[in-house]
């Protein structure tokens, strides 16, 4: 029966266990004693979302003036798929040997990578999922890529050592680990990067790029830089990004050198 | 011993990792530090800020460094000017209004007044037995808690919360606490470790946790108390004895009555590129007051799994173990106080994880018989997807339970999402309750097959471990840390935050809690000097 489904891609809702049906699952708490005015609430909360035949499956007294609710309902929301447009990085992933060929045969020199875990953020392990030897998932880190040489400054560097080290070490590409996203703290820090990039004016030398598990590719390049990666993403598709934008760079006839310093 | 372990490789280890301990404790004794200094005033009695917001207790080390004072320790300062009839608080304040630089600036030796050393020694006597009183106070006040409620059964359920604004906290602690957890850590504001001072009073803004300041642990061990009185369970209280600030934490903590706090040997030097020689030298002092204080340390070898792999680097883990008992052991905590830390971050992917990672944790569990193990759960395998979370931190849990461990520090199946929800926490809980329920009686019931996965794998961890200690013992704890030897990162001992607050210390230094901590916990004086 299945295969007879007519899925139309304009108006589409949200799947339990029939078409159409917009079912859907979801879990908070509310600061109110547990209770059926607690389970009320819930109800009343749930159908200002949008759901109806909303059904409190669970109540929980979490002590204190605090409830726990799971809940389901059915959503009457829709979406248009087919009007969408969702930026997306275009990357056209290589191998680890057909990358370093890659750059072998379009640049005579290693590109350089300088990341770091900026601001006051201590987890390293997205950038150490990049860049180190061992990588992530079975693909190797930058570190093991005979075209990079690679930079890993570590966790809590602060925006001006990176720019500094940048500078130094003739970055091709600058890559930011943002781990911590409470209260948007990564967006000031994020944010303040670009501007001091652009202060010290090598905004458009070097290629600026974002990761962390909360970021996108959309929001990367509203903060200013050119390529956001989020979770899930390989060593290999951050290495291919950089290879590519480097080598499209080095051919362009106005591509402007950092100064020495 | 489940495992059927070589003893006299277990032995071996711990002779090598003394060796280590000895050469480490040796080199902390030959410097202090400016944050050891500053927690000898703290234990003095100086604590507040002065009119720009400046802990006192750094204003005034900073004056004595200035004078060229530090390096015959703080207290001898401090001493010359109580012997002339001040009170150490009153010495900070003078420091702070500017009046001792003053004083000190017609006197080019610094302050060192005609008075011979034992009697300005004698003048702070009373202050040091004060400071310490008031950790016997609060050691008393937890053991009367422990009579009424008892310990609680293991393994304890250890949760955390991390606001940033410790009001917030303790309603969050409050309903873990109803919830069923035994144990409240309140997280550090990201960064505080690497701030050279302790900020002052209650907080409420922070970012991924909240400052530890001796107000917010005063707030939250009161609410903590309120809790234990309401559910007839002792809630212990935990927190940071880690980063540039270390002994102040220690000794703020010993006075607020902290049950546990963070101390790892290698963590700061690690993780938070913090000098190697401040941070042993920080941490010898420092556990010598969470001896006193009776508090059980937790270590962080859990993190070492965090930047290398959890199977590969198995031993690192156990390596650590042995130095972190070692080191805990030369400053005076009793082998029950050794919170020695381990964690399940075993790809879930690898075939016949659950049957490593239950070796892993019985492996400490056989060597380390006395010990609090704390054990961690899951983070680099937590993807988001909360359903598979919570099967991971069951898994975690069953193992926990069945092998015996002490301190659970309870996964949140929002892990790699964001600090934890209030029902994240709620969930946590119990998941744990069911299955240490479940499995209450488990471990006793079953045995390992001679020869098979388990015991092979403890075998091959120990015997790697071993290995790994030898190395470090013929290059030195701070060669073993250059060469990568933990996590995979490398240190060096000329390198790293916090170096300019290491002296060199000269011959009559003086620390008075150095000299009764090392009485009243039996360690022998001489001892590394």
């Amino acid at each position: 029966m299945s295969g007879n489904l007519q899925v139309g891609l304009t108006r589409v809702m949200a799947y339990g266990d029939t078409l159409n049906d917009g079912k859907v699952q979801l879990s908070f708490s509310l600061p109110v004693r547990y209770g059926p005015e607690a389970i009320e609430a819930a109800k009343q909360l749930a159908a200002k979302m949008g759901l109806e035949d909303v059904d409190v499956v669970c109540a929980h007294d979490l002590g204190g003036p605090f409830t726990f609710f799971i809940v389901y309902g059915k959503c009457r929301h829709s979406v248009d798929v087919t009007a969408l447009s969702v930026p997306r990085i275009a990357i056209d992933s290589m191998g680890f040997d057909e990358l370093n060929e890659f750059v072998r045969a379009h640049l005579d020199r290693k590109i350089v990578v300088v990341a770091a875990c900026t601001g006051s953020d201590a987890h390293t392990v997205g950038i150490d999922a990049i860049m180190n030897m061992k990588g992530f998932a079975g693909e190797p880190g930058l570190e093991r890529y005979s075209c990079f040489e690679a930079h890993n400054l570590g966790a809590q560097v602060p925006n001006e050592t990176l720019v500094a080290e940048a500078i130094r070490l003739r970055a091709d590409a600058v890559l930011v680990s943002q781990v911590v996203t409470q209260k948007n703290v990564h967006i000031a820090n994020l944010t303040a990067l670009v501007d001091l990039a652009e202060a010290e004016g090598i905004r458009d030398d070097m290629i600026f790029i974002v990761g962390g598990p909360r970021i996108s590719h959309e929001l990367a390049l509203e903060l200013g830089f050119d390529a956001g990666f989020g979770a899930g993403t390989l060593p290999c598709q951050v290495a291919s990004f950089i290879a590519r934008q480097v080598v499209k760079n080095a051919h362009r006839t106005d591509a402007v050198l950092p100064e020495e310093r | 011993m489940k495992l059927d372990l070589d003893r006299g490789i277990i032995e071996e280890c711990r002779a090598c990792a003394r060796a280590i301990a000895d050469e480490v404790v040796r080199e902390a004794r030959a410097v202090t530090t400016t944050s050891i200094e500053r927690a000898v005033v703290r234990l003095l009695g100086v604590d507040g800020v002065d009119s720009s917001g400046v802990p006192l207790p750094n204003v005034l080390v900073d004056e004595f460094r200035r004078a060229n004072r530090l390096a015959g320790g703080a207290a001898q300062a401090v001493a010359e000017l109580v012997a002339l009839g001040m009170t150490p608080q009153q010495v900070a304040e003078t420091a702070a209004s500017g009046e001792l630089r003053a004083r000190w600036c017609e006197d080019t030796e610094g302050g060192a007044e005609a008075l011979d050393a034992y009697r300005t020694r004698a003048a702070l006597e009373p202050y040091v037995e004060a400071g310490l009183a008031r950790i016997r106070a609060s050691v008393e006040r937890r053991d009367e808690f422990l009579g009424l409620y008892g310990h609680g059964q293991e393994p304890l359920l250890y949760v955390i919360v991390a606001t940033g604004n410790i009001y917030e906290d303790v309603v969050q602690a409050e309903a873990a606490a109803h919830a069923g957890a035994d144990i409240i850590a309140v997280i550090r504001s990201t960064a505080q470790s690497l701030l050279d001072y302790v900020p002052y009073g209650a907080t409420t803004e922070g970012y991924g946790g909240t400052f530890a300041t001796q107000e917010n642990f005063r707030i939250m061990r009161r609410a903590l108390d309120e809790a234990s009185a309401a559910t007839g369970r002792y809630i212990r209280l935990v927190n940071y004895c880690s980063g540039l600030c270390m002994p102040e934490i220690a000794a703020m903590g010993a006075f607020e009555r902290l049950d546990m706090m963070l101390n790892d040997s290698m963590y700061g030097i690690l993780f938070r590129d913090i000098n190697l020689r401040r941070t042993f030298a920080d941490q010898y002092f420092s556990r010598m007051i969470n001896a006193y204080a009776d508090v059980v340390i937790n270590t962080g070898e859990d993190n070492y799994l965090t930047t290398a792999d959890a199977v590969d680097e198995a031993h690192t883990v156990l390596a650590s173990q042995f130095i972190n008992e070692a080191l805990a052991r030369r400053s005076g905590l009793r082998p029950d106080r050794m919170g020695l830390g381990h964690a399940f971050e075993i790809d879930p992917a690898l075939p016949n994880s659950f049957l490593y990672e239950l070796a892993h944790a019985q492996l400490a569990r056989d060597i380390f018989p006395e010990a609090p193990l704390k054990y961690m759960p899951p983070t680099k395998h937590m993807t988001g997807d909360v359903f598979r979370g919570y099967v991971m931190n069951a898994m975690f849990n069953l193992v926990g339970v069945t092998s015996g461990q002490s301190i659970q520090l309870l996964g949140m199946l929002t892990e790699a999402i964001h600090t934890p929800h209030i029902q994240d926490r709620y969930l946590a809980v119990k998941n744990a309750k069911y299955v240490f329920g479940a499995a209450r009686d488990l471990g006793n019931e079953i045995s390992f097959a001679p020869g098979g996965i388990i015991q092979t794998r403890a075998a091959e961890v120990l015997s790697k471990a071993h290995a790994a200690l030898l190395r470090a013992n013929e290059l030195g704890l701070p060669g073993a840390i250059a060469e990568g030897m933990f996590g995979g990162i490398s240190r060096r001992s000329d390198q790293g935050r916090g170096l300019d607050g290491v002296i060199e210390r000269v011959a009559d230094y003086w620390n008075p809690f150095e000299d009764r901590l090392r009485d009243e916990l039996g360690l022998n004086p001489s001892e590394g000097v």
